[in-house]
C-alpha cells in the first residue's frame, strides 16, 4: 500500500513540474541568503574580534557558508531535473541519479537541521568569549602606546557609544581597574601619591568613568568623576540616578545583540529544511508519477505518483533486511576467507 | 532637408518597437529610483530638521518625487505605445496621440534637467539654514525641561558623536554659550557666583565642552573642562593638543554629507535624462517612420524616420507662424469684442438696385 498515492493525468503532471521548477529556483534563492548570513556573521564576528580576545570560533559561520553554497548546486540540479523531466528525450539520462539524489538531500536536511542545533548552541561560547574578552579590554584600555593594544581603548569606546553600554558588568568595573596611563598622571602630585599607594598593586584606581559611557539622553551634562560622591555635585545622589550613565553592561549588550541575529539565522535554516522537504516530496511525486505511465509512448496517459512505494513500517523494515544482509554477506566472506586461509 | 533621415526596413522597423518597449520599462524602473532617491533626501532632511532653519529647502526632495512619478507614468504609456507600434492596425489608435506625447515628453525631460541642476545648487540655501540652526540648538542645549526643546540635547549630542563635530564652526562656540542649565549650578558657591558675574547678561561661561566633543582616536582620556588652562592637567599644551577633541565644525561636517549625497543624486539624475532622451530619441524615430508607412500605404515596405521634418531653422520659423496666427485670431476677435451679435455692416451688395445685370444668353 503506498504512502499518500495521488493519480496525475498530463496536465497535472505539467503542472506539476512547472511549479516544482519554480519551487527550486525559489530554494535557490533560500541557499543564497544563508550563504549571505554566514558571511555576515562571519564579519560581525570579525569586526568585534577584539571584544572576545581573538579567540572566537569561526565554525558555525563557516559551516552556514558551506551549506549555503550546497543547497544551491543541489537545488539547481533538481530544477535541471524538473525543467527535462516532462520531455521524454532528455528525461532517461536523469532518471538513475534521482533516488541518490533524494538519499543525499535527506542527509543534507539533517545536516541543515545539525547547523540550526549550533546557531542555537553557540550562544553560550560566545557568552564566555566576550566575558573574558572584555575584561582584559578594559584592563588594556589605558595601553595606547603598547603596540598590539594601541586601539583597544577606541575599540571599546567606540562599542560602549554604539551598545550604549558601560563595563562588563556594569559601570563599576572601571572602578576596579586603572584606565588612566601613568603617562598622564602628574606624580609628584599628593592626591596621585595617596591613591596609588592605597591600594597594593599601586593602581591609580578612581570612583570615575570614560566619557565614552554617557547617556547622551540625560537632562544634565555628563558626571563622569566622582560617581559616588553625592557631595562633589550639585543635586546629585548616585543611588537614585539612572540617566547619567549607560547602566546596561557591556557583555550583556553584545550577548543580546549576537543572540538576536542567530535566532534570527536559525529560524530561517529551519524554514529552509520545511521548503526542502516539500521540494524532495514534489520530485519524489513527479518521478514516481513518470515512472508509473499507463503507456509509456502515450504522453497523455494517466499515472499514479507516491512517496514511498509501501507503507513507512514496510520501507523501515525493508531497509533494515538491507542493512542486516550487507552486514551478513561480509561475515559470509569473512567465514570462507577463513575457511580458505586456514 | 530632413534632420538626422534613416530608412527602415519592416524588420528594423519592429526591431525598434521592440527594443523601445524594453526600455521604456527600464525607464519606469529608473523613473521609480527617481522617486526613491527624492524620498530619501527628504527623509534624511526631516532627521535633522531640529538642526536647520527655517528655510525652503524642501522643494528639491518634492520635485524629485513627483517628476520620479510623472516619468513612470509617461514610460509605462511610452511602453504601451511602443508595443502596439509593431502591428501597424493597433498603431492607428495611438496615431494622433504621438506627437502630443514627443512633445509633452521632450518638455518633461526639461524638467528632469532642472531637478539635476537644482540638486548642485542647494548647498548655499543648507549652509544658512544650517549654521542658522545649529546656533539655536547650542544656545537650547541646556533646556532640557522645557516642552519641545527638551531632547534638543540628545540629538545635538549624538550629532556630534556620529558626525565627529564639535560647536557650529568649532569647539570654541560652546565657551560663549551656556550649556549647563542653571538646575545643576550650585549659586551657594563662590566661584558659581563670580562666573556669573563675569558677564553682562549673568550666564555661566566656561571654557568647557560637553562630553559628545570628546575625541575617541585620543590616546589620553579626554579634557573636556578647562580647556585653554595648561597648569590644569599634567604634560597638555592646548594650542598642540589635536587629538583631545573633534576639530572639525558640525556645520562644516553636515554640509559635507548633504554635498555628497546632492552630488550623487545629481549624477544619478543626469545619467536618467541623458537615458530618457535617447528612448525619447526612439520613440519619434519610430513615430515618422510609421507615419511615412502611413503615406506610402504598403505595410511591407521600407520607409524613412528623421527628427525634424525640416532643418531647425525652417521648424521654429513654422512653429513661430503658429503660434502668430493663433495670436492673429485672438486679435481678429477682440475687435468685436468677441460678440457674434453685433450688426456689422455687410460688404456684400445685395437688392435690386445691386444685382449686377448679367446677359443670360437665350437657348436656341
Amino acid at each position: 500500500m503506498a504512502l499518500m498515492p495521488i493519480k496525475f493525468d498530463l496536465p497535472k503532471r505539467v503542472k506539476l513540474a512547472q511549479g516544482l521548477w519554480l519551487l527550486y529556483w525559489v530554494s535557490v534563492m533560500a541557499g543564497i541568503m544563508i550563504f549571505s548570513l554566514g558571511l555576515f556573521f562571519k564579519i560581525e564576528l570579525r569586526k568585534r574580534s577584539e571584544m572576545m580576545d581573538n579567540d572566537e570560533s569561526h565554525f558555525v559561520p563557516n559551516l552556514l557558508i558551506l551549506v549555503g553554497l550546497i543547497a544551491c548546486g543541489a537545488n539547481a540540479f533538481g530544477g535541471k531535473v524538473c525543467h527535462d523531466s516532462l520531455d521524454p528525450a532528455k528525461f532517461p539520462k536523469w532518471k538513475p541519479m534521482v533516488k541518490p539524489y533524494l538519499i543525499f538531500c535527506c542527509f543534507f536536511n539533517v545536516l541543515l537541521l545539525v547547523t540550526a542545533l549550533f546557531c542555537f548552541l553557540v550562544q553560550f561560547s560566545i557568552y564566555f568569549a566576550l566575558a573574558e574578552g572584555l575584561k582584559n579590554g578594559i584592563k588594556f584600555y589605558k595601553d595606547t602606546d603598547t603596540p598590539g593594544r594601541c586601539f583597544m581603548k577606541r575599540t571599546l569606546d567606540m562599542t560602549q557609544i554604539e551598545f550604549r553600554c558601560c563595563g562588563n558588568n556594569n559601570f563599576r568595573d572601571w572602578f576596579e581597574v586603572q584606565w588612566i596611563s601613568n603617562r598622564y598622571l602628574d606624580f609628584s602630585n599628593d592626591e596621585v601619591k595617596d591613591r596609588v599607594m592605597s591600594n597594593v598593586e599601586g593602581k591609580f584606581l578612581m570612583d570615575s568613568v570614560p566619557f565614552s559611557c554617557c547617556n547622551p539622553g540625560s537632562p544634565r551634562p555628563c558626571i563622569q568623576h566622582h560617581l559616588t560622591n553625592n557631595s562633589a555635585h550639585y543635586d546629585y545622589d548616585h543611588r537614585i540616578e539612572e540617566l547619567n550613565i549607560w547602566t546596561r553592561g557591556c557583555r550583556e549588550a553584545l550577548v543580546a545583540y549576537y543572540g538576536g541575529m542567530l535566532n534570527t539565522i536559525g529560524a530561517l535554516v529551519v524554514a529552509v529544511v520545511v521548503l526542502e522537504s516539500a521540494d524532495m516530496a514534489g520530485l519524489k511525486y513527479l518521478t514516481t508519477s513518470l515512472e508509473t505511465m499507463a503507456d509509456p509512448e502515450n504522453p497523455e496517459s494517466e499515472s499514479e505518483g507516491w512517496l514511498l512505494e509501501k507503507g513507512v513500517k514496510e520501507t523501515f523494515s525493508d531497509l533494515m533486511e538491507k542493512l542486516k544482509s550487507m552486514g551478513k554477506g561480509n561475515q559470509v566472506e569473512e567465514g570462507e576467507a577463513a575457511a580458505t586461509t586456514s | 532637408m530632413a534632420v538626422l533621415r534613416v530608412k527602415f526596413t519592416k524588420t528594423k522597423r519592429d526591431k525598434l518597437a521592440q527594443v523601445l518597449w524594453i526600455l521604456n520599462w527600464v525607464s519606469v524602473v529608473t523613473g521609480l529610483v527617481l522617486f526613491s532617491l527624492g524620498l530619501f533626501l527628504k527623509v534624511e532632511i526631516n532627521k535633522r530638521w531640529e538642526l536647520m532653519a527655517e528655510r525652503d529647502i524642501h522643494y528639491i526632495p518634492n520635485m524629485l518625487i513627483s517628476v520620479g512619478l510623472i516619468a513612470c507614468a509617461i514610460n509605462f504609456l511610452g511602453g504601451k505605445i511602443c508595443y502596439d507600434c509593431v502591428d501597424t492596425t493597433k498603431f492607428l489608435r495611438w496615431k494622433l496621440l504621438l506627437l502630443p506625447y514627443i512633445v509633452c515628453t521632450f518638455f518633461f525631460t526639461f524638467c528632469i534637467l532642472v531637478g539635476a541642476l537644482m540638486c548642485y545648487s542647494m548647498r548655499g540655501e543648507l549652509e544658512g539654514a544650517l549654521t542658522e540652526g545649529l546656533r539655536e540648538a547650542m544656545r537650547l542645549y541646556k533646556d532640557t525641561d522645557t516642552p519641545g526643546r527638551c531632547f534638543l540635547k540628545r540629538t545635538l549630542d549624538t550629532l556630534q558623536m556620529e558626525f565627529q563635530c564639535c560647536g557650529n564652526a568649532g569647539f570654541r562656540d560652546w565657551f560663549q554659550i551656556q550649556w549647563i542649565s542653571n538646575r545643576y549650578l550650585d549659586v551657594a558657591k563662590k566661584e558659581v557666583v563670580d562666573r556669573l558675574r563675569s558677564n553682562v547678561e549673568g550666564r555661566y561661561l566656561l571654557d568647557g565642552v560637553p562630553f559628545s566633543c570628546c575625541n575617541t582616536f585620543s590616546p589620553r582620556p579626554c579634557i573636556q573642562h578647562q580647556i585653554t588652562n595648561n597648569s590644569a592637567h599634567f604634560n597638555y599644551e592646548y594650542q598642540t593638543e589635536e587629538l583631545n577633541l573633534w576639530m572639525k565644525g558640525c556645520r562644516q561636517a553636515l554640509l559635507e554629507y548633504y554635498t555628497y549625497i546632492m552630488q550623487s543624486i545629481g549624477l544619478t539624475v543626469l545619467i536618467i535624462w541623458l537615458f530618457e532622451l535617447s528612448v525619447l530619441t526612439g520613440v519619434r524615430y519610430l513615430q515618422t517612420s510609421l507615419e511615412n508607412l502611413m503615406r506610402l500605404g504598403d505595410p511591407e515596405s521600407e520607409s524613412e524616420g528623421w527628427l525634424l521634418e525640416n532643418s531647425f531653422v525652417e521648424t521654429a520659423r513654422s512653429n513661430f507662424n503658429i503660434i502668430k496666427s493663433l495670436g492673429k485670431c485672438n486679435q481678429i476677435d477682440t475687435v468685436q469684442n468677441g460678440d457674434p451679435n453685433i450688426d456689422v455692416p455687410s460688404t456684400a451688395h445685395y437688392g435690386p438696385a445691386n444685382v449686377p445685370t448679367k446677359h443670360i444668353s437665350q437657348a436656341c
